[in-house]
């Protein structure tokens, strides 16, 4: 197990710099000028590119450059934006926020998901079986961004239920439609592969053994089912949770939530390079470590497999 | 999302062009399963499929918006991209069926005419994500090794992006120099990005595919007897991979009109005065409160649009699956 | 329920105090391709301490009878159309879901066929015995842990106390259907079923499990009900054999009588076609054809089209399952015929 926990956390790092150089690559060598559109519509002083071109090493090549970064990154140092502040500032402030709007939409994904996808595994073709089906159906459907308006519409402007945007303080009653908006998607998705999992495993012979033993309903499908079929339903939780870090640039944008979604869309806006790619690496960095954690849970849930 | 495990559901092999894929989906299927007698997997699929609704009703909305996109003036002669402020956010008539929006451009016209971009940016990505991915794993099934290994590396690298952020990277990286892009070079630069994205994902299916049929008794024997690797491929193994690939390409031009309303929502994509769902939505979001229909419209036919790819591709995965009969 | 009275009620002299009583059952799976006749009319019965064999090839019905008795026949597609199941005389059939469930485990046990499918996989074999005790009987977690490893110490498992912990995988196929029968051994059951317990088995271990079963069955003077299609694994060990044949019960008799006389055709078929010491060098013999398609079973005898004796009047009329002598009924129309010949 440590062992393989080990060979896990190296083959990672091939994954990380791949893709973190890639995001480098992109924001700071590919277009060009860097300082392009910076200073208004006149080029930037000299004094200024000077300092700049010192501050991010922008004469050396590219690889050398992602080194110097990278060596100040593995020191807790994501540098400075062109204006001086501090991006672990930025960070700081923006990624609990961020991570409060991913706990609600996992619960409330997970909750409904679960459930949803249970109920209707258990009673194939039935009424409440339709339901879920359909509006499931709906919800992979829409786009992030127009089930947001929609239900930013009805309830925060038709209705007047909820404030339409999140204020700063963030309570958790304002969070659960964002939340809900987020975790969408992969709600839909929970409730079908849960559906199709406890669908298929309800016939198995263990469940039918359990049944034999005269344990209650209850305890065989609550039990003896479920622990089942949760296996595959946890690596797609995941797996979605790039698309749910994805789907946050949208919903915050929508909600006005200060998170990292709306950091990074506003940093890629003003060419502010070095945010952008501080914010990726801790993106990436927090969905490979999530990966790895579904795959221990994976060992947890079921014991056949062996990790050596 | 497609279960790669159910990648050798095809028990009779059937050669066909992987480029049929972006045609509407369900003319390849059913024509070449009423030629086969002894009802196989797909016949009995096919029979199954038959007697849907669903599958009817969503290859019937896929057909019209194909016809939609391709000749748009036969919906309307409306003119989609100039109005006139005369106009402004007027109420819907019998001149404008759903209104003019705040240019006072006849929004009905913008509707159809948005179908176009829409569709035709997803379907050329699903191709290139077909072709790419599907070459990617391909190779690195069949080769294995070293060439796999780094494949497989690569393919992580851009898995572990999340997809919205790296497409606005890429986008605005380079569309950095702004309104002055031509049209069709936006439209490149969209569909590139979704292929880059997201071939990783085809690429792990046809893999698994190909690492399970490789040892195949019958593959093993066609290559004891000889034939060229590229014959195994095409005649044997891309057969069996192409069922769920073809579920899943369905899927994905659902999710790829998706995709592009979001970018263009985002300001990043397809940009005026190319018209299309999400930059139509994108630009009545403001107006909400006093013409909800500006977001509302084209957010219904985008809806629809999506929901009839998916529906589709769901109906053909079911009846394809002998485990849910 | 296991409390209203205790097994050896069958000496009463009461016709109804049998312990477990199959009467006239008839069940059918309604598939999308047509309704396939399972079940028509199986009537047996077993008695505490008494092992009745049920005999026949896979599709005759054996299992789903079983399935039914247990009430783990899946429905749909399964429908039962008709006839009784008897538990000390209480139709089990018209029982609540809730008073049904408290038979299963303490009244009525069943062993599976395939033990690594039959157990959970992701739950210890240990997990799984001590539930019983603890969800049916209220025990604590200690308490349920030690009758646990009582319990697979009783079915001869080495290191009880170590395999408690250890997952279905991880044990051998003969270790396995020993752990199986522990757990359906662990509330006591007045009725025991085995559907095929040896059959996925090595030769070598069949013996032995069929031998412990055997053994645990005197001791508890369990009724054993024991399915299979191996007239080798039945001749020692039961009491009574009843034979099916597409859904029906074609012969019942005491283990010598069945085999020194058969008194159905296909009674005969099948011992024919066992290998013989004493008949080295020769062909075996089989009977031809296949068992007919339960959806359009043909009229008259269902054995006919098959039958090396069959007269007209087998087509035409299906034989009842007659009294034929003491402890014996056969449904051939020449049973009388097959038992005195020489």
């Amino acid at each position: 197990m440590g062992r393989y926990l080990v060979r896990r956390l190296l083959q990672l790092v091939p994954v990380f710099l791949g893709t973190t150089f890639l995001i480098y690559w992109l924001v700071w060598s590919v277009p060009g000028d860097p300082f392009a559109g910076k200073c208004g519509e006149k080029p930037c002083p000299d004094a200024y590119v000077a300092t700049m071109t010192a501050k991010y090493h922008l004469d050396e090549n590219v690889f050398v450059q992602y080194a110097m970064y990278m060596k100040n990154l593995l020191q807790g140092d994501f540098g400075t934006t062109y204006s001086g502040l501090s991006i672990n500032d930025i960070i700081a402030t923006a990624y609990p926020n961020t991570l409060k709007l991913a706990v609600v939409a996992l619960t409330i994904e997970a909750v409904i998901g679960l459930t949803a996808g249970v109920l209707s595994g258990l009673r194939r073709n039935g009424f409440l079986d339709n339901l879920v089906l359909v509006s499931t159906l709906f919800l992979i459907a829409l786009p992030v961004f127009v089930v947001g308006f929609v239900l930013q519409w009805l309830f925060g402007v038709q209705w007047g239920i909820v404030r339409p945007t999140v204020s700063s303080a963030m309570p958790f009653s304002e969070l659960i439609i964002p939340g809900f908006v987020l975790g969408s998607a992969s709600m839909a998705y929970i409730a079908r592969v849960a559906r199709t999992s406890i669908a298929e495993n309800r016939r198995a012979d263990y469940v039918r053994t359990a049944i034999a033993k005269g344990l209650p309903m209850r305890r065989v499908v609550g039990v003896h089912l479920l622990r089942n079929s949760l296996i595959p339903v946890v690596t797609l939780l995941g797996t979605d949770l790039g698309a749910l870090m994805g789907g946050a640039i949208v919903t915050e944008g929508i909600f006005g939530i200060n998170g990292i979604g709306r950091q990074v869309y506003r940093s890629i806006v003003t060419k502010e390079s070095a945010t952008v790619v501080s914010i990726v690496v801790v993106l990436v960095l927090v969905y490979l470590l999530m990966n790895l954690l579904v795959d221990l849970l994976y060992a947890a849930l079921d014991p056949r497999i062996r990790y050596e | 999302m497609s279960d790669p495990s159910a990648a050798s559901i095809v028990s009779t092999p059937r050669p066909e062009q992987p480029t049929e894929i972006g045609a509407p989906a369900d003319a390849g299927l059913p024509e070449s399963a009423r030629k086969e007698k002894p009802r196989g997997l797909l016949g009995d699929a096919w029979h199954d499929l038959r007697r849907k609704p669903l599958f009817w009703i969503s290859s019937a909305i896929i057909l019209l918006f194909v016809v939609m996109a391709a000749f748009p003036w036969l919906f309307t002669s409306g003119d989609a991209v100039n109005g006139s402020l005369t106009h402004s956010l007027e109420k819907p008539s019998a001149q404008a069926w759903f209104g003019y929006d705040i240019q006072g451009r006849d929004v009905y016209a913008r509707v159809i005419y948005g179908a176009r971009a829409s569709i035709l940016v997803a379907l050329l990505s699903v191709l290139g994500t077909m072709l790419f991915g599907g070459l990617m794993g391909i190779v690195s099934g069949y080769r294995g090794g070293w060439v796999d290994a780094l494949l497989s590396r690569i393919a992580d690298v851009f898995f572990g992006l999340p997809f919205v952020l790296g497409a606005i990277v890429i986008l605005t990286t380079f569309n950095n120099t702004g309104s002055n892009n031509s049209t069709v070079k936006i439209m490149g630069l969209v569909i590139a990005s979704l292929v880059i994205l997201t071939w990783p994902v085809i690429m792990r299916l046809m893999r698994s595919s190909v690492l399970a049929t490789k040892e195949a008794d019958y593959i093993v024997a066609a290559r004891a007897m000889g034939a060229s690797t590229s014959r195994i491929i095409f005649k044997h193994l891309l057969p069996n991979c192409l069922a769920p690939l073809l579920v899943y390409s369905t899927i994905m031009v659902g999710s790829f009109i998706g995709a592009e309303a979001t970018l263009s929502f985002l300001g990043v994509g397809l940009k005026s005065p190319v018209v299309s769902w999400g930059i139509m939505i994108s630009e009545g979001q403001n107006y909400i409160r006093v013409a909800p229909g500006l977001v509302f419209l084209p957010a219904a036919f985008l809806v629809t649009a999506v929901l009839s790819f998916v529906m589709l591709g769901e109906a053909v995965r079911e009846a394809l699956d002998p485990k849910l009969r | 329920m296991s409390e209203q009275s205790a097994p050896g009620a069958d000496g009463s002299g009461r016709p109804s105090g049998r312990l477990l009583e199959v009467d006239d059952l008839r069940v059918e799976f309604r598939t999308r391709d047509g309704v396939a006749k399972v079940i028509n009319g199986v009537t047996y019965h077993v008695d505490a301490g008494e092992t009745l064999a049920v005999l026949g090839e896979s599709g005759s019905g054996k299992s789903v009878t079983a399935q039914t008795v247990m009430g783990i026949l899946d429905m749909p597609p399964g429908f039962v159309t008709g006839g009784q199941v008897r538990f000390h005389g209480k139709d089990m059939l018209t029982m609540s879901a809730e008073e049904r469930r408290r038979i299963r485990g303490e009244g009525i046990a069943m062993i599976f066929q395939d033990s690594l499918s039959a157990l959970n996989p992701v739950f210890t074999v240990g997990f799984q015995i001590a539930e019983q005790f603890r969800i049916r009987r209220g025990m604590s977690r200690a308490d349920a842990k030690k009758r646990a490893i009582e319990m697979l110490d009783q079915v001869k498992i080495p290191n009880a106390k170590g395999r408690f912990s250890n997952y279905p995988h991880q044990f051998s196929g003969g270790m396995r259907q020993r752990a199986m029968i522990a757990m359906s051994l662990a509330l006591d059951p007045e009725v025991l079923i085995a559907d095929e317990p040896t059959t996925a088995l090595d030769v070598t271990v069949q013996a032995q499990i069929m031998d412990l079963l055997g053994e645990l069955q005197r001791e508890r003077r369990m009724g054993l009900i024991l399915i299979t299609h191996d007239l080798g694994v039945v001749a020692d060990v039961a009491d009574r054999i009843a034979v099916m044949y597409a859904g029906r019960i074609v012969e019942e008799a005491d283990v010598y009588d069945l085999y020194a006389k058969p008194a159905h055709p296909y009674t005969l078929g099948l011992l024919d076609s066992i290998p013989r010491l004493d008949e080295k060098g020769q062909q075996l013999r089989t009977i031809k054809g296949l068992p007919p398609n339960l959806m359009n079973i043909p009229p008259g005898c269902p054995f006919n089209p098959r039958c090396p004796m069959a007269q007209p009047v087998c087509r035409e009329k299906i034989p009842p399952l007659l009294q034929i002598g003491a402890g014996r009924a056969s449904a051939c129309h020449f049973a009388e015929e097959l038992v005195n010949r020489d």
